[in-house]
């Protein structure tokens, strides 16, 4: 990693990151890509957040589908512990919550797959500032 | 890849069941199938949306309509008008309270913008463990424009302007706290975090950290600037693993960019940061505790002033604040502090994280604009009461605090407002009792709290409160007196009062604040030796309800004093004098003939 010596170089680092954020795995355009987030603070690893990461992470690779798994922090859903959020290309995200081996299992073949929705969808219902 | 084009999401939240939205969903399929669209629209029960106020609520992707108070025999139209012919249904729509318009589309309804996320931008959105992703959502670019563009004192007028204010419990604005520090002139200052998170149920410090640790570090620099500080720490307690292995990863990655160390940006600002672990004690959230604590001392406040602002940390003037606090200031320095100030109520800025918890249906961690209501909060974000009981009580503040009760609901939350109705903001805490809970016990479990977590230095906190605790537990035990309810006062405002630091001066306060509000049940308790919430054993008594006993025998078969009587196929009877609550009876009774009361 090379030091940031400067306001605009980090502004340009910036912008480099901002459309590479999420690609810097598959070096291929996010939109194209299934992006899964999961939230991953101590409540969540302690109902089970790294169960479910592991196993998408490689249940996706295996069944081949191109997707970025990532770890994020607190969605605050605290009831239901461990959620993910799922975007499809071109689809607005969607957040699911309890997800554990077997609800991770049928995202990916129902949801992922298929674009067929499942129980256990938690409703966003905050603003983010940009 | 999709074979669905369209979705109808049905709030399957206790709210909307409770007006049919399941049969909603089942008749939106029958019309669909009707339609011959059963495999190209899918139709499914979501979680709750949280605006049960407006329920049941049927939402439409991808066009993301809105559609509230929807009724059974709407289905038809929706299918027909929306999913057919792609008109939306007007009169199921959201019309906006003040504008009167029909909003179309949910992302402008105004519900949406009662959780407004500033501290929590980057939780749940960047992976907190690669800088890149922080620098992507603008990280670290106001340490880039203070440094660059900004003289110290300009950035302390602009966080005086914001009117950001300590979200650690007190309040006290921090480009007031900031302006000391820098005013006071020494060889070396210091930077804390205060992460020592220490209120039951509070936890949104830590997330901040989990989250999003270089939104901290970034404010811990920009202040560092700004008062003429090169080194930060962060008080962080042991109980926080993941907290402080993530803060580790962020402050070596950094680094490694040069956006902490030597130099900062080519503006010769030198800053560095580095991690201090507490024990956990609740007192060394109080800073000069904390200050004591970081120097290897014991944990004990001392009396202010002089201020950590003249000298704190070795001596040297040192600027302590909280993770929220911090996590707000990057965010105020790129969009400006008339926006900030735009948000909240007139003394209160900007937003509060609340950590949701107890009796409400979507436990969890929330930010909402200063100024909010109670009601808000409980029953639209937080999906109301568990089990459809009834709303008694909110305790805001932890054991510092105090509870707000139905008269509270409608009052907006702002520093000043929880102080007027009894309570403080505190961390953020806000535990949420139904008619099942206690009042006195809820008070008594809060002394718990603070006689346990007392340092023991001064005589009001460490006497006074045991003593408050030794009243309390009489009273729950049916031992109390009507004079003991005259002594808990005026003990209690005697320790807040007397006591040297603020974990004292407001540990009284759930019971003062439970006493004001919740008069009747202390004298139930004292006078007629009743817990009305059925929460006090002592004070209760199991009985068995004629009607609904139909003699099967199984409770006097499990009472161990055999004091049930009663012939088989008759109501049996429970013998108060022997009986010593175990309990045994009302676990093996199926017919819910066994009560306490």
């Amino acid at each position: 990693m090379n030091k940031i010596k400067s306001l605009a170089d980090l502004k340009k680092i910036r912008d480099e990151k901002q459309s590479g954020l999420q690609t810097r795995e598959k070096g291929e355009a996010a939109e194209n890509l299934v992006q899964v987030k999961v939230a991953m603070a101590t409540c969540g690893i302690a109902s089970g957040a790294k169960e479910t990461m592991e196993f998408m992470t490689e249940a996706l690779e295996k069944r081949g589908v191109d997707a970025i798994v990532t770890q994020v922090g607190c969605m605050g859903y605290c009831y239901a512990e461990p959620t993910i959020e799922v975007t499809l290309p071109g689809a607005e995200p969607f957040v699911f919550g309890g997800v554990n081996r077997e609800k991770a299992d049928e995202i990916i073949e129902k949801y992922i797959k298929n674009g067929e929705l499942v129980d256990g969808i938690i409703p966003v219902n905050y603003e983010t500032i940009d | 890849m999709s074979k669905y084009s369209m979705h109808l999401l049905v709030c399957g939240g206790t709210g909307c069941k409770s007006q049919e939205s399941d049969v909603i969903s089942e008749k939106l399929k029958k019309e669909l199938s009707k339609q011959g669209l059963e495999d190209t629209v899918q139709v499914i029960m979501t979680g709750c949306f949280g605006f049960c106020e407006k329920g049941p609520i049927v939402k439409v992707m991808p066009d993301n309509t809105f559609y509230t108070q929807v009724k059974p025999e709407d289905a038809e139209e929706i299918v027909e008008e929306h999913v057919v012919k792609g008109r939306r249904v007007e009169r199921l729509l959201y019309t906006d309270p003040e504008t009167e318009a029909h909003v179309e589309d949910s992302k402008h309804m105004g519900f949406y913008k009662k959780q407004l996320r500033i501290a929590l931008r980057n939780c749940g959105v960047i992976d907190p463990e690669i800088i890149d992703e922080y620098i992507a959502r603008d990280g670290y670019s106001a340490l880039g424009e203070v440094l660059t563009n900004q003289t110290p004192e300009e950035t302390i007028e602009l966080m005086k302007a914001s009117g950001l204010r300590g979200r650690g419990g007190a309040g006290f604005p921090a480009g007031l706290k900031w302006d000391f520090a820098r005013k006071n002139e020494a060889d070396q200052k210091y930077v804390v975090c205060n992460a020592d998170e220490g209120d039951p149920g509070a936890f949104m410090d830590r997330s901040i950290l989990e989250g999003d640790p270089h939104s901290v570090l970034e404010a811990m620099a920009i202040i560092g600037h700004c008062i003429g500080a090169d080194m930060g720490y962060v008080y962080i307690r042991a109980e926080y693993p993941l907290a402080i292995a993530r803060l580790k990863i962020a402050i070596a990655q950094a680094r490694e960019y040069g956006l902490l160390g030597k130099d900062i940006l080519g503006s010769g600002f030198n800053f560095d940061i580095d991690l201090k672990y507490g024990a956990g004690a609740f007192v060394c959230g109080e800073e000069t505790a904390l200050i004591h604590s970081m120097e290897g001392d014991r944990g004990e406040p001392t009396l202010k002033p002089p201020f950590p602002a003249e000298s704190g940390y070795m001596g040297k003037p040192t600027n302590v604040n909280n993770v929220e606090t911090l996590a707000n200031v990057p965010a105020i320095i790129q969009k400006g502090a008339e926006w900030f100030s735009s948000i909240g109520t007139e003394t209160s800025k900007g937003t509060k994280v609340f950590a949701l918890a107890g009796k409400i249906n979507n436990v969890g961690l929330i930010e909402v604009p200063m100024g909010t209501t109670l009601r808000e909060v409980i029953f639209e974000i937080g999906g109301g009461i568990k089990d459809g009981k009834k709303f008694k009580a909110a305790q805001t503040g932890g054991p510092s605090g105090g509870c707000l009760t139905e008269k509270h609901l409608d009052t907006p939350i702002d520093y000043e407002n929880l102080v007027a109705n009894g309570s403080m903001m505190g961390s953020g805490g806000m535990i949420v009792m139904d008619e099942d809970d206690c009042m006195v016990s809820i008070a008594r479990f809060y002394l718990d709290f603070t006689v346990e977590e007392s340092c023991g230095k001064c005589a009001p906190c460490r006497i006074g409160n045991k003593r408050l605790h030794e009243l309390l537990q009489r009273i729950c035990e049916g031992k109390g007196e009507e004079s003991d309810l005259l002594r808990l006062r005026n003990l209690g405002e005697v320790i807040k009062d007397t006591s040297l630091c603020g974990l004292g001066q407001s540990s009284p306060n759930p019971i003062l604040s439970t006493m004001d509000n919740f008069p009747e049940e202390y004298l139930s308790h004292v006078v007629d030796k009743k817990c009305t919430s059925g929460v006090c054993t002592d004070l209760l008594e199991y009985f068995i309800v004629e009607e609904n006993c139909i003699g099967c025998t199984a409770c006097a078969r499990a009472c161990p004093v055999g004091c049930i009587s009663g012939e088989r196929k008759e109501p049996h009877l429970i013998n108060p004098d022997t009986c010593i609550k175990c309990g045994a009876c009302m676990e093996k009774c199926k017919f819910d003939a066994v009560i306490l009361k």
